[in-house]
């Protein structure tokens, strides 16, 4: 084999194997990724029922309902529009009414989300980015309201 | 006066940096030694002002300073004092401080122990070093100083975020910080050699000690970093596929994939070009990692505080540095010589397989952290990437990749005979099959790709003891002979055998999570709660108190067969000062099994919601790496290498320090 043909061996199994990589990230991409909606893309884009994907926002105060077998209810909000979340579960050590949250699911047919994860925030400071941005684009974000650390 | 002495300090460090930037190269441009060597001796004295820096910030945090702003905000008068330690990087400035430690350290040891290199390669790479060094210091005088004061200091601090008051954040970050940076030296011997324009096997000799014990750390800093998430975080898991995961995986597969290439190129001169863009990446993703984590790009638990003007500062680091890595390596690499040459199949070839894997695995990470940053670039779309998208992108990559592993040191240099390796594997091909239908049989049809997975894992295992057996003779010769020849192996071979075990330890513990089961329930005192063969019974709540925090535990007593054999506490601790609070798991270790308890929210009817799982075989996931850890070190201790080992002092220098 000459120098060359070597060469062709090697660049055409690893454009090979970059194809067939792309293929795998292209197909997964289309399948696996999961869209973040704040509660008025929910109410303005009608999502189907059944599609994957995030929403979050603050959990609105006077909502939180406890049901039986670690059953929860509360309402998401972002200011503008509400989403009634259903949840059974343990949820994190810092999830409370009036605090940012970000939830994973689906909507049923009646427009109850139903989420399977429930994420909220490591310590005071810290507050979900998207819901800062789905809040942001409803005015109820006043700049510099996280940076209360900062001593005078 | 402390945090000023050590804001000197860094001053004073970034001062030699900048002439250590500069000089050695003019000194290897004008072959003048004197100037050369001057790299030699700034180096050790960057790395002792910047030592001096960090004992400053950690005599503030000792001592409890709160008029410095960075201990007031991140620590408490009655923390523990080890938390007091471990929080001087538990904040954003403070670990960019360790980072620049490591850094310098890097530096004093190549200036220390690289007495052996060619004198000009010595300079440049110290010079490179330097260059990095000196944007962090910049980075940090600028736009993260530590030793900021207040003008009146509070009577208490804001104590450290709770989840990293914990005995794994003492070690994490150092090891991460000193896998990471460690890959720095390859980057600057790869710069060093584009400079000059000349590279040889000798080159490859040079980085690999660096490169193996930046990989070592890294390994195990990773793992710690898992094995920490799982037990502090109360969700049971190891691997989130979370971005800040993913941006120190990168950097491991890059540098992985380096250790190869350098061996074929230390061995047959081939690859040259190749490892060079090598280690040009894998410090590039180690920037992009810090980049990722520091700037507040991503928000996460690492993320302490996010400021724009640091996330545009890292940026323009790291368009310096990979840009213009990637621009001189464009411009000079097509100048190197070419190497030699193979076949496909054989020794080299095999390597190529794994770097050509490793590497596109890296890009189907890669591709999976950054699209969710820039899709919401371009289209303002959120999405988020998670577990799925790994799974059917980075397994499909990794699994060829750990079925070619044992057939790769079995192969011959230059050309080899996959039949015959595939003849003398038959052993492992065995033990993969058994494997199989043991599983089978003993777990059931539940799932299908969990017994191939633990084939897989075994087929590893053993393939990587018939290397051994193979190379020893054993089976065949007299057991003198095996003994004499397991002697006159090379460390690096054991390293290799060991190394390449412990990635099959780690798969088959993470294989074995398949069958981890779970429950979660309400429980009111004295109700058993049943998972595996393990019962649960809730003998009720008491409440400690701690030194910054109060602690409300739950008390279980574990049976096995109606035999109790242990009792565990989970706990929920709330800390006051930062109005936050932590969930503590249990954890009953059974062999390498484990019990996880971890508790959920008190209900009015008295009764608490906890969240139990059993997870078999957890702790090999952890163990792998550390099986891993020691076969580099095994390689590291090889004699070949250590050639960067400091010699006796018979040469006189002649730049001696008068007394």
């Amino acid at each position: 084999m000459t120098r060359k043909q070597r060469r062709l061996i090697l660049i055409g199994s690893s454009l090979g194997v970059l194809g067939i990589a792309a293929a795998l990230v292209l197909s997964a991409l289309r399948d696996s990724i999961v869209f973040f909606n704040s509660p008025t893309d929910i109410v303005e884009k009608k999502p189907a029922a059944g599609t994957r994907m995030r929403v979050g926002g603050l959990v609105k105060p006077g909502t939180l309902v406890r049901g039986d077998n670690l059953q929860i209810r509360f309402d998401v909000t972002d200011g503008n529009k509400d989403i009634a979340v259903r949840y059974q579960g343990i949820v994190p050590d810092l999830f409370r009414e009036g605090q940012g949250v970000v939830t994973e699911g689906k909507l049923d047919g009646s427009g109850i989300f139903v989420a399977d994860t429930v994420l909220a925030k490591h310590d005071e400071k810290y507050m979900p980015r998207e819901v800062v941005d789905a809040l942001k684009k409803t005015g109820r974000w006043q700049e510099g309201e996280d940076a209360g650390s900062k001593p005078k | 006066m402390i945090p000023e002495l050590g804001h000197y300090a860094l001053v004073l460090a970034l001062a030699l940096g900048l002439i250590q930037s500069i000089v050695p190269l003019i000194g290897a441009l004008s072959r003048d030694a004197a100037l050369m060597r001057l790299g030699t001796s700034t180096a050790v004295m960057q790395f002792a002002f910047v030592s001096a820096a960090f004992a400053a910030l950690t005599v503030c945090y000792v001592t409890s300073d709160f008029s410095v702003v960075n201990v007031f905000e991140n620590s408490h008068s009655m923390m523990p004092l080890i938390y007091k330690f471990t929080s001087v990087w538990g904040n954003h400035e403070g670990s960019m401080l360790l980072w620049v430690l490591i850094l310098a350290l890097f530096g004093a040891m190549v200036a220390l122990f690289g007495n052996n290199l060619p004198e000009t390669l010595k300079a440049n790479v110290l010079a490179v070093q330097s260059w990095i060094a000196c944007a962090f210091y910049l980075f940090i005088l600028l736009t993260s100083n530590p030793f900021l004061r207040l003008a009146q200091a509070p009577v208490e601090g804001r104590d450290l975020n709770p989840i990293l008051q914990d005995i794994g954040l003492a070690i994490h970050p150092p090891l991460l910080y000193l896998g990471y940076v460690g890959f720095s030296i390859a980057f600057s011997f790869a710069i060093a050699a584009l400079i000059e324009g000349r590279i040889d096997a000798a080159w490859a000799r040079w980085v690999r000690p660096w490169t193996l014990a930046a990989w070592m750390c890294l390994t195990v800093g990773i793992a710690m970093g898992s094995y920490w998430a799982y037990y502090e975080l109360g969700w049971g898991g190891f691997w989130f596929w979370d971005p800040v995961e993913n941006a120190s995986l990168m950097p491991w597969l890059a540098g992985t994939a380096l250790l190869h290439s350098a061996v074929v190129m230390e061995k047959r001169n081939a690859l040259k070009i190749w490892t060079l863009l090598l280690a040009i990446l894998a410090f590039s993703l180690s920037l992009i990692g810090t980049f990722l984590v520091r700037s507040g790009v991503l928000t996460s638990v690492h993320t302490f505080a996010s400021d724009p003007a640091r996330g545009v500062f890292i940026l323009a680091i790291l368009v310096f540095f990979i840009g213009g890595g990637l621009t001189l390596f464009a411009w000079r690499a097509p100048m190197l010589k070419q190497g030699g040459l193979f076949a496909p199949v054989s020794r080299e070839g095999a390597l190529v397989f794994n770097n050509l894997f490793l590497t596109t695995a890296c890009l189907t990470v890669f591709v999976g952290t950054l699209y969710p940053l820039a899709l919401e670039a371009f289209t303002n779309e959120k999405i988020s990437v998670g577990a799925p998208f790994f799974n059917l992108t980075f397994a499909p990559l990794f699994i060829p990749l750990l079925f070619a592993m044992p057939f790769g040191p079995l192969l011959a240099w230059k050309r080899g005979d996959v039949l015959g390796v595939a003849q003398r594997l038959m052993a492992a091909f065995a033990a993969g099959l058994v494997a199989i239908m043991v599983t089978f049989v003993v777990m059931g049809m539940s799932s299908a790709l969990a017994p191939l997975g633990i084939g897989l894992a075994l087929y590893v295992m053993t393939g990587a003891l018939v290397d051994l057996a193979e190379r020893t003779n054993l089976f065949r010769a007299p057991l003198s002979t095996v003994r004499m020849r397991a002697a006159g192996l090379p460390r690096s071979t054991w390293g290799t055998a060991v190394a390449h075990f412990g990635i099959a330890v780690t798969l088959f513990g993470i294989v074995c999570q398949t069958w981890a089961s779970e429950r979660i329930v309400a429980l009111k005192p004295t109700q058993v709660v049943t998972l595996a063969d393990y019962d649960l019974t809730f003998d009720g709540m008491t409440q400690h108190s701690g030194p910054n925090f109060r602690e409300l535990a739950a008390k279980f007593t574990v049976r096995s067969g109606g035999v109790v054999i242990g009792t565990m506490e989970p706990s929920k601790r709330s800390f006051a000062s930062r109005n936050s609070s932590t969930t503590e798991a249990a954890l009953l270790t059974r062999g390498v099994s484990q019990l996880y308890l971890s508790l959920g929210d008190t209900n009015e009817d008295g009764s608490i919601a906890i969240r139990l799982y059993h997870k078999p075989m957890v702790l090999l996931i952890w163990l792998g790496s550390l099986v891993m850890m020691f076969g580099g070190g095994l390689s590291l201790s090889d004699r070949r290498l250590r050639i960067g080992a400091p010699k006796p002092a018979t040469k006189s220098s002649s730049l001696q320090p008068a007394e």
